[in-house]
């Protein structure tokens, strides 16, 4: 046995216990390409018969790794084939396919299933575009589906048609679930350069690159880190600092390591990667603008804030990367407003504002994620939010999404309250000028050059 | 299994005893056993074997009577500490 002294020992306990620190999710990717079939009906009992062969023990497994190693596993997930690919094939009511989803996933036990997907950055076919029109109503009738479209890449531009349909898209998903805080919004992602191999969702989904089968992790410990930062001083440099997330990330990561390879070995389908994310809950001590301001700022959102981010960001990778044999996903820190204690108390006090936010996704994982806007923000408006958000993702050659939420009828200042770890927060206030024209040009945005960086 | 077992608490008389008395009655073997006191805290670390037929029962178990006795007991398979402390 090698030797590990009592305060490591206490140390990993007092991370778990007082810190938040846990496994966010195990998240098992299947691919449904062999489930598709000329008959819609048909393509469904496959799906349905595949996810629950496949992923029957996924729950009872990450329970037993749960006990016996002492970490709390917070969710189960499957990530599956974006579905448009299986409506390509059978034509017919996508809703079909978002229903049989649903069942199968319940069945299982699994918290959330993500792949109602399509990836048009380049063009949409018929197909995709029934799919995209198809997810207000996908996500209103179902309870753990998650949707995700990709409208733009570093390589193929921005689908300018593809955002403008979105645009319409998420406000329809917002009126149709008006009477339950417009959840809908909150199970879809749109994304610019997205990866297939995320185990967070509601982005989730299995790429058609991955094997049939595949465990993926996603740690969470944002409370660690800032307990590191917290314990160095207000004196120690910012390379110092830096050095401190590094070897803390490195921690919480070969645990994300251990948990994913047992879960693999005990499920027998081959461990995919460990995603690095700090991923923040509405938990008191579980918030990523909590290290932001242990870092030094006031409040999160104000001048320096993206610096801070920045530094957070590349040193949670860099401590990860030699923790894992496999690193991947959307791994850095991510943002969520109504899901981050500190972000929704910085938004209360108008300190964070959407713009600020923007300028943060340049610098760490993703986007504009569970940012509720006004209710009567228009279709074109939320559209043009996405195409600048996927414009940082494609010129930046990095991931970047929206996850926004319209509360129909509230102003800026109220609250919108999902609960669990959804959260909560405050309506921001989005500057109402109208892109309609741009918007409605439609046709892509092509993609940038990759030399003569400036 | 290796695991770990931890326990911390207020220090009085018998605590060791009464774990080690526990990890008996359920045939778990103690390997090596630390244990101090600051001021009126009581820590004590055991690397123990736990027969493959009683992980999980015996982690329910022993934490449950930890909290009986106003004691944190932690029960955690030891790998998890190697793979986090070690490169």
């Amino acid at each position: 046995m090698r030797h590990i002294n009592a305060d490591n020992i206490l140390e990993t306990i007092r991370m778990i216990e007082e810190e938040n620190l846990d496994i966010r999710t195990i998240t098992m990717g299947i691919s449904l390409l062999d489930c598709a079939d000329s008959d819609i009906d048909r393509s469904c009992e496959k799906i349905k018969a595949k996810i629950t062969s496949k992923a029957k023990d996924l729950v009872k497994t990450a329970k037993e790794i749960q006990k016996e190693y002492g970490i709390p596993i917070i969710n189960q997930r499957i990530t599956v084939t974006p579905i448009s690919l299986l409506l390509s094939a059978s034509g017919g009511d996508p809703v079909k396919y978002a229903k049989a989803l649903d069942e199968a996933a319940k069945a299982v036990g699994a918290s959330y299933i993500g792949g109602y997907s399509a990836l048009v950055q380049k063009g949409m076919t018929e197909a995709e575009k029934a799919l995209i029109l198809s997810i207000p109503r996908a996500l209103s009738e179902t309870d753990i589906v998650c949707a995700s479209v990709n409208v733009g890449s570093s390589k193929a531009g921005i689908n300018m048609d593809a955002v403008r349909l979105m645009g319409q898209v998420v406000r329809q998903c917002a009126e149709l679930t008006k009477d339950r805080n417009c959840i809908a919004c909150s199970k879809l992602v749109v994304f610019c350069n997205a990866v297939e191999d995320n185990p967070f969702m509601a982005g989730g989904f299995h790429g058609i690159s991955e094997p049939d089968c595949v465990i993926n992790t996603g740690v969470s410990g944002p409370g660690v880190v800032r307990n590191a930062i917290f314990k160095a001083g207000k004196n120690a440099s910012m390379n110092e600092i830096a050095e401190i997330i590094k070897k803390t990330a490195f921690k919480v990561t070969r645990m994300g390591q251990l948990v994913g390879h047992q879960a693999s070995e005990r499920l027998n389908v081959p461990f995919g990667i460990v995603d690095l994310s700090l991923a923040p809950t509405p938990a008191v001590g579980d918030s990523v603008a909590h290290i932001l301001e242990e870092i030094g700022l006031e409040t999160c959102g104000g001048p320096g804030t993206t610096a801070a981010l920045a530094m957070l960001n590349d040193a949670v990778k860099k401590g990860g990367v030699m923790a894992s044999s496999s690193v991947g996903g959307l791994s850095g820190a991510f943002i969520p407003v109504s899901e981050d204690a500190g972000m929704i108390a910085a938004a209360e006090k108008g300190v964070l504002s959407i713009e600020k936010l923007e300028a943060m996704t340049c610098v760490c994982s993703v986007g504009l994620d569970m940012v509720i806007i006004p209710g009567d923000t228009t279709a074109e408006t939320i559209s043009a939010i996405i195409a600048d958000e996927a414009a940082i993702g494609m010129v930046n050659t990095k991931t970047t999404a929206c996850r926004l939420i319209p509360a129909i009828g509230k102003k800026p200042g109220d609250h919108l309250v999902f609960g669990g770890l959804m959260g909560e927060g405050p309506v921001m206030n989005v500057r109402q000028t109208d892109a309609s024209v741009m918007v409605n040009r439609g046709g892509r945005i092509p993609a940038p050059l990759h030399s003569l960086k400036n | 299994m290796r695991a770990v077992i931890s326990v911390v608490g207020k220090d009085r008389t018998g605590i060791l005893a009464f774990v080690a008395t526990e990890c008996a009655k359920r045939n778990i073997n103690i390997v090596d056993v630390s244990q101090k006191t600051l001021q009126e805290l009581f820590t004590m670390i055991m690397i123990v074997e736990i027969p493959a037929e009683k992980d999980s029962s015996a982690i329910t178990e022993l934490e449950a009577l930890g909290d009986q006795q106003g004691l944190k007991i932690h029960v955690m398979h030891e790998d998890i500490f190697n793979a986090m402390h070690s490169i």
